[in-house]
């Protein structure tokens, strides 16, 4: 039972927001001894486990593709193609965002979208965009929502599209993981094609809640004006 | 036969040759220390492949694995200054290229998904696989990438083949470490295995259900991925704990079930916990800093909602198509 200390390393390091790889290495180092393995059995297993997991890592042979083409302007032109869609409300604009967001993740275009590559320069100036046309200087409670939601937009397309594609870290963990733990042979397609019904329930539950932001948003924008109106009498 | 291990191997090169462009960036204030985290790293890749084959010895490995972690404990790697385009440029370019930009991206994933899909399954002469078994992903997404970085020099034609690499830079910098904590927590799942945690997770959770219980069961799974990913805040931390307390020996080995629904639902369930957890940070206080929110817990507050029905969709679907 005391092995379980092991997880309270985890616990304690991360809420004291002390560096992941040293928590995770002193984690390790905890488990191991309180486990009864020799200090160079300790060592092997991190040998061992790095050298098996290594595809996990596989995914930045990626990036000088992705960088060259960014180079050229792949977020001028992506946010060019988005503009189109001016004339929406906020929640279904970011009801379409959800969309092409969990699309694209799905497909394995993870770095189309993000809280700093879209979100920020793109999504929320659209989404506030919207909500000003409709009800004019926007007070506070409105503004902070619609920066809630367009986050939320961009981390729920992400999380249950990303799975969806089969080179994704999270689908070779676990093929990594099981094949070397279990000594099964799962193919990571098999993996991808049981995300999909998660996935579609992820995009109607959260997809209907930004639709119904727009409803939320006329309530609050209407609050916010009578308790001006009453601040003025 | 295609070997997935050549793949590690360019994975290997590259981390070695960003090694040796960050030596040579004097703008970078911590090049040496940054050198040294992705030329061990890279030097690791190689030697793993020794590693997996038995024919050399782990323990070397295990020290230079634990030296990367003191290394990003220290604060490296650290970043140069950016050399690319400006704003201004790429709008310029953006109007030159158009929607062929998006050609590069596209190629990753569809050949990437030829491979997985159908190259897996062709044979050679004598009955050989074309690709190494288990691993059409892995070779598809190096192949992928391969050609999509051939298009993407022949349609925007940089000055210098050395251009991608530079560019590769600039994001792998931006990622830093974080780029092989996956890699640390699945090491972690090994060690926390070996040493029985799981066991000693699943003997806590073994009295919390009844007997015999499908139900109870594939629900103390899905929660129980959610609330290990709230208190880790990592739902790869959560998977190889979880799996080994209840994933493995009730619903596979015990009710029989299906492994691949069992575990990919299973996984849906723990990123349920990250939509709540302020302990994933990069995904939930990160966007809340960047628009400048006065709650830093506004994009939590509106995930909630969504991860409590969504965690429920995920008993019922592992319920109804695993078993």
């Amino acid at each position: 039972m005391w092995v379980l200390l092991a997880i309270a390393v985890v616990v304690v390091g991360f809420a004291l927001r002390i560096n992941s790889m040293l928590v995770v290495t002193a984690a390790g180092i905890v488990a191991g001894l309180i486990g009864g393995l020799s200090p160079v059995k300790i060592l092997n297993a991190f040998g061992d486990g790095f050298a098996g997991s290594r595809s996990v890592t596989v995914f930045i042979v990626t990036l000088p593709v992705i960088g060259l083409i960014e180079r050229y302007g792949l977020q001028h032109q992506a946010r060019k193609l988005i503009s189109k869609l001016k004339v929406l409300t906020t929640g279904r604009l970011l009801a379409i965002y959800l969309l092409i967001r969990q699309g694209t993740a799905a497909l394995g275009l993870t770095s189309i979208g993000g809280p700093a590559q879209a979100v920020r320069p793109l999504i929320h100036p659209m989404a506030a965009g919207a909500a000003e046309r409709r009800y004019g200087k926007l007070p506070e409670k409105v503004q902070e929502k619609i920066k809630g939601f367009a986050a939320s937009a961009d981390t729920v397309g992400l999380f249950f599209g990303e799975d969806i594609f089969v080179a994704i870290g999270s689908i070779l963990l676990i093929t990594g993981f099981v094949d070397t733990t279990y000594g099964l042979h799962l193919e990571a397609i098999d993996i991808a094609l049981w995300a999909i019904p998660t996935g579609i329930c992820a995009l109607l539950i959260h997809g209907t809640r930004l639709l119904l932001l727009d409803r939320q948003l006329d309530k609050l924008a209407r609050e916010a004006k009578d308790a001006e109106k009453e601040a003025a009498r | 036969m295609i070997k997935v291990e050549w793949f590690y191997w360019l994975c290997g090169i590259f981390f070695v040759l960003i090694a040796l462009q960050v030596l040579n960036d004097r703008s970078n204030p911590k090049r040496i220390g940054s050198a040294a985290f992705w030329g061990i790293l890279g030097l690791s890749f190689g030697y793993g492949t020794f590693v997996v084959h038995k024919q050399a010895p782990s323990w070397l490995l295990g020290i230079a694995v634990i030296g990367l972690a003191v290394l990003a404990g220290s604060g490296f790697p650290g970043k140069g200054e950016e050399r690319t385009t400006t704003p201004a440029e790429r709008v310029h370019f953006a109007d030159r290229f158009g929607n062929k930009l998006f050609l590069p991206a596209l190629v990753i994933p569809v050949v990437a998904a030829i491979f997985g899909a159908w190259l897996a399954k062709v044979k050679l002469g004598g009955g050989k696989p074309l690709l190494e078994s288990g691993s059409a992903t892995i070779i598809g997404l190096g192949v992928a990438s391969i050609l999509a970085l051939i298009l993407g020099m022949v349609l925007l034609k940089p000055k210098s083949p050395a251009v991608p690499l530079h560019e590769g830079r600039r994001l792998l910098e931006h990622i830093g470490w974080t780029a092989i904590l996956p890699q640390m927590l699945a090491t972690l799942g090994l060690l926390f295995n070996a040493s029985g945690v799981g066991k000693a997770v699943g003997r806590v959770t073994d009295h919390m259900i009844p007997k015999g219980s499908l139900i109870a069961a594939v629900a103390l799974y899905c929660i129980g991925m959610a609330i290990f990913t709230i208190i880790m805040g990592n739902a790869f931390a959560a998977f190889p704990v979880m799996t080994a307390a209840v994933g493995w020996p009730l619903l596979v080995q015990q009710f029989h079930g299906t492994p691949a629904v069992v575990f990919a639902v299973g996984m849906l369930a723990g990123f349920c916990g990250t939509l709540c957890t302020p302990m994933a940070a990069n995904f939930n206080l990160v966007p809340a800093a960047l628009l400048q929110m006065k709650d830093q817990y506004g994009p939590i507050k509106a995930q909630i909602p969504t991860a409590i029905p969504l965690l429920g969709c995920n008993i019922v679907v592992m319920y109804l198509f695993a078993f």
